[in-house]
């Protein structure tokens, strides 16, 4: 089956099965690897991307769930919040700032849903980034990640 | 390009060889041999007891220094922290200095550099046997170092890192001293500029081609710690702008022409024989390209896109013959830990004194018997290696904690020979002791490198093998399950005189099972149980088992004895300063002894592992229900210095936080001889909601150089399952805590009350 789609503002048409994961789509077809495999059941977050602003875990997308929508992903975030071209967005700098990845692998996926939180909520409790951040970190990142969150917060 | 060697000191324990690059830069690499953590390691990369530690420095045109480290990223922030050790010494600008994992530079390898190594001059015992010495480039060296053992900034960074900048310091000086007619000793480096009192100054980069055409030192000087201005500080890690765009490429992200994607689907039994199975509906599946078969493992589907190999992989059905693995299960795993126990042959591990005949005179005695299971690494990267095979030579693409193991293992199972691997390492997605390769002894498993290969010996591209969540969790080298057996003699006041512990399968470092404190009678000792299970180094290895096992126990010594636990723990460290420094320093920032709220409590444990001590003291909460949340962790580290304060703190969070998740969570179980857990929904980890606070303190204590990828890990699941019982009045002797009815004592005893007066 042939879907078209927008990934960070480029239209692709692909030939793929209708229950392909936008994951496999993304990284396999389309060489955007910043979107990242952890668990395939949507139970870790690496894979979150912005579907139509939404953030969602891409294995548990499928192409044809996908068919017309605008996905950003980790290589188009900056330039989704305003970035000038070649620049960071102030999530990103945060993150650099408040040096919170370590292996970084779980990073994209973070970086994705907390700015979909940060869209929504610009001043999450802690109670609240609790709530909507289920992401899995391994090297225990989250105590900066909380950090980050609360400078982007009260900036 | 004209290089010029300058070999000085071509000892077996140090080499230094410098020469000048294209442009006029200057190069200088140092290589260094010293004891390794283990045999086992060693034995794969090295003579007996020995590794190769290499570092590189190069000066280019425009003033840039930059920094080469044999080690591999995996997250701990390391190559940031070693450069800082290497610019130091140099006396470098830091703002033009850049980082690099070596392996990553493949330049370097068409700089024959070392040919002269090879000639009049002793070549170290550890190269033979790994290629042919007389062909051995210095730029293999780059390839020699596993990451691990807590071992990068203790050895590659004080033995190499600190050297090298020191030797091209010293080279920069004589070549600007030389230029000006002046002694060497009147021009002072800073900056990554050379000046003299008369006024005369130069770059590192004017100097560079006479500094090249100089002598190494051969002792090249340190400098005073006092005088540091790079060490200590908090750079930022240069890794970390490429993990927040998406930019850096892990093993998984390799992208090769025409390359494939496989999936492997595994024998249900550990050790099975693949009997049959029926390839022509798999082989009907869009994008399907091959099966290959892997022997006592299971059967390959390559494919043009990973997710339709592991879903054609899933629907395979394997013939199997399990030869009787298929009856292993945990309770038959632990039945045997009680039968080696009872009636094995103890093997000594630490004995001193008479402790059966302290414990046989005893007032007081106290027993206790401990127990943890199998534990996954689960890192966030799934384990991948990408082969491509053709004309007799193989390109391997992989994050791995072993470049060299790595290509020798490539090198064994495709018969190409060492010489026509290469292997090009990318930073992992995690690492924590899984992402080295098979080491005789000590990693008896093949993993997904000797998998992919076999793969690409059949097929006619490059194919990228990439394990399933579930392949992760059910196909890992797992920290061992382990039973261990404790009796305490005690003298009237609960204190001990006799530790008697025994305990099923000695792990690495043998020194993690002995106690710190004064108890002159002991009597350690092993026992065996092997399984088919594999087995590997974990996070901190051995002493994530028995830093619960011992500091829970101590525990338990001292609420028998009515003892404060941190007092208790005291008393017994009067001869241990170092201990008792980060033992106190974490009681006191964690405000021990202090008012809780009700069903808070605090529990403590300490521990050194490799070379670095920790405190931690854990403050929970435990609901009338029994749900235990971990409020706050205070920890005390003591390792020797830091050299980058913020990343030497991001690697105690880390340690504490990979711990508490398997205290809490961890459970890998064998049924039917495989893996019961499949993902992350039965194999849980820690979620930023449950995430406490980690407050970190150090001691510097300026003692020598310990290491931090680890070391916080041991003491905190003892400290919580001390916490708990503090809480509780329960005490957890098996791991993890949700396996446990925590619900306090009291608040049981009230329900059972309002219970029964409910029924009258």
């Amino acid at each position: 089956m042939s879907v078209t789609f927008k990934v960070n503002g480029t239209a692709h048409t692909v030939d793929v099965e209708d229950e392909m994961p936008l994951l496999w789509v993304l990284r396999n077809e389309l060489g955007y690897t910043g979107t990242k495999f952890g668990c395939g059941v949507a139970a870790c977050g690496s894979c979150t991307v912005h579907v139509n602003g939404e953030a969602m875990r891409s294995c548990s997308v499928t192409a044809a769930d996908a068919a017309g929508a605008e996905i950003t992903t980790i290589e188009g975030l900056a330039a989704s919040l305003g970035a000038a071209e070649a620049r960071l967005a102030p999530i990103q700098a945060a993150w650099i700032e408040h040096q919170v990845p370590q292996c970084g692998y779980c990073q994209s996926g973070m970086l994705m849903a907390v700015s979909a939180l940060l869209k929504e909520n610009p001043h999450p409790t802690d109670a609240e980034i609790d709530e909507s951040i289920t992401n899995v970190c391994r090297c225990g990142t989250y105590p900066r990640i909380r950090a980050a969150i609360h400078s982007l917060s009260n900036a | 390009m004209s290089i010029i060697e300058k070999i000085k000191n071509p000892t077996r324990r140090q080499m230094i060889v410098a020469g000048g690059v294209a442009g006029g830069g200057m190069l200088l690499g140092y290589a260094f041999s010293g004891p390794s953590r283990n045999a086992q390691a060693a034995k794969a990369v090295a003579g007996e007891g020995e590794v190769i530690l290499g570092t590189w420095i190069k000066i280019a045109p425009d003033n840039t220094v930059s920094i080469y480290a044999p080690n591999s990223d995996m997250g701990q922030g390391v190559i940031t922290a070693l450069a800082q050790m290497a610019a130091e010494e140099l006396e470098a600008d830091w703002s033009k200095v850049e980082a690099f994992s070596a392996p990553a530079e493949k330049a370097f390898a068409n700089e024959a550099f070392g040919q002269r190594f090879t000639e009049n001059i002793h070549i170290p015992p550890m190269f033979q046997g790994l290629s042919d010495a007389l062909m051995l480039k210095v730029a293999q060296f780059m390839n020699i170092q596993v990451t691990g053992g807590s071992s990068s900034i203790r050895w590659t960074g004080h033995h190499g890192m600190r050297p090298a900048g020191a030797a091209v310091k010293d080279m920069l000086i004589r070549a600007a001293a030389a230029r000006w007619g002046v002694p060497a000793s009147e021009c002072v480096a800073k900056l990554s500029t050379v000046s003299h009192p008369s006024g005369k100054s130069a770059t590192y980069a004017e100097l560079a081609a006479d500094a090249a055409e100089l002598s190494p030192p051969s002792h090249p000087v340190l400098k005073a710690k006092a005088d540091y201005t790079i060490v200590g500080q908090p750079k930022q890690r240069f890794d970390i702008p490429g993990k927040v765009d998406g930019s850096v490429k892990y093993g998984i992200d390799v992208r090769v022409p025409d390359m494939l994607y496989a999936a492997i689907k595994f024998t249900p039994a550990f050790g099975s024989d693949i009997i049959s199975y029926d390839e022509a509906p798999i082989l009907a599946r869009r994008g399907v390209r091959k099966l290959v078969t892997i022997p006592g493992v299971g059967v390959a589907v390559v494919a043009d896109n990973f997710w339709r190999a592991k879903e054609a992989a899933a629907l395979l059905e394997l013939k199997t013959d399990a030869k009787g693995n298929d009856k292993l299960s945990m309770e038959a795993i632990y039945k045997a830990h009680d039968a080696a126990l009872a009636s094995g042959e103890p093997k000594d591990d630490q004995v001193a004194g008479d402790a059966a005949a302290v414990l046989a005179a005893a007032p007081k005695k106290l027993q206790a018997t401990y127990r943890v299971p199998y534990l996954a690494h689960a890192c966030m990267e799934p384990m991948n290696c990408t082969v491509w095979i053709r004309d007799g030579k193989a390109d391997v693409w992989v994050g791995t904690q072993s470049p060299l193991n790595t290509r020798g293992r490539v090198a064994e199972v495709s018969g190409l020979g060492f010489d026509n691997v290469t292997v090009h390492a990318h930073i992992m997605g995690g690492g924590f002791g899984r992402r080295v390769p098979v080491v005789s002894g000590f990693i008896d498993f093949p993993s997904e490198i000797d998998f992919a290969t076999i793969i690409a010996k059949e097929v006619d591209a490059p194919v990228q093998l990439l394990y399933t969540r579930e392949d992760d969790i059910q196909h890992d080298a797992y920290r061992i399950a382990s039973t261990s057996q404790f009796e305490a003699a005690l003298d009237e006041a609960g204190r001990p005189t006799a530790w008697i512990n025994t305990y099923t399968s000695k792990d690495e470092p043998g020194e993690a099972p002995h106690v710190p404190y004064a108890i002159a009678d002991r009597a350690i000792r092993s026992v065996e149980s092997p399984t088919v299970v594999p087995r590997g180094p974990w996070r901190s290895v051995a002493h994530s088992q028995h830093t619960f096992f011992t500091e829970s126990f101590m525990d338990e010594l001292a609420h028998n004895a009515n003892a404060d636990p941190f007092e208790y723990r005291r008393a017994l460290l009067k001869d241990q300063p170092r201990h008792l420094a980060v033992l106190e320093l974490a009681a006191a920032k964690s405000g021990w002894g202090t008012p809780l709220p009700k069903g808070h409590a605090r529990g403590i444990a300490v521990q050194q592992s490799f070379k670095s001590i920790v405190a931690e003291v854990a403050e929970i909460s435990v609901s009338p229900t029994g749900e235990v949340k971990v409020i706050r962790v205070t920890a005390a580290v003591d390792c020797g210095e830091r050299i980058n304060p913020d990343t030497a703190t991001q690697q105690v969070e880390s340690g504490i936080i990979y711990g508490l998740t398997a205290a809490m969570y961890g459970a890998v179980t064998i049924a039917d001889g495989g893996v019961e857990q499949t993902n992350f929904t039965d194999y849980e980890m820690l979620h930023l909601s449950q995430t406490p606070v980690i407050d970190v303190h150090f001691v510097d204590s300026g003692a020598a150089l310990g290491g931090l990828g680890e070391p916080a890990t041991p003491p905190i699941a003892a400290a919580i399952a001390n916490a708990v019982f503090a809480a509780t009045g329960k005490r957890v002797r098996e791991l993890p805590l949700k396996n446990h009815d925590l619900t306090p004592m009291s608040d049981k005893l009230a329900s059972f009350t309002t219970g029964s007066m409910a029924a009258e």
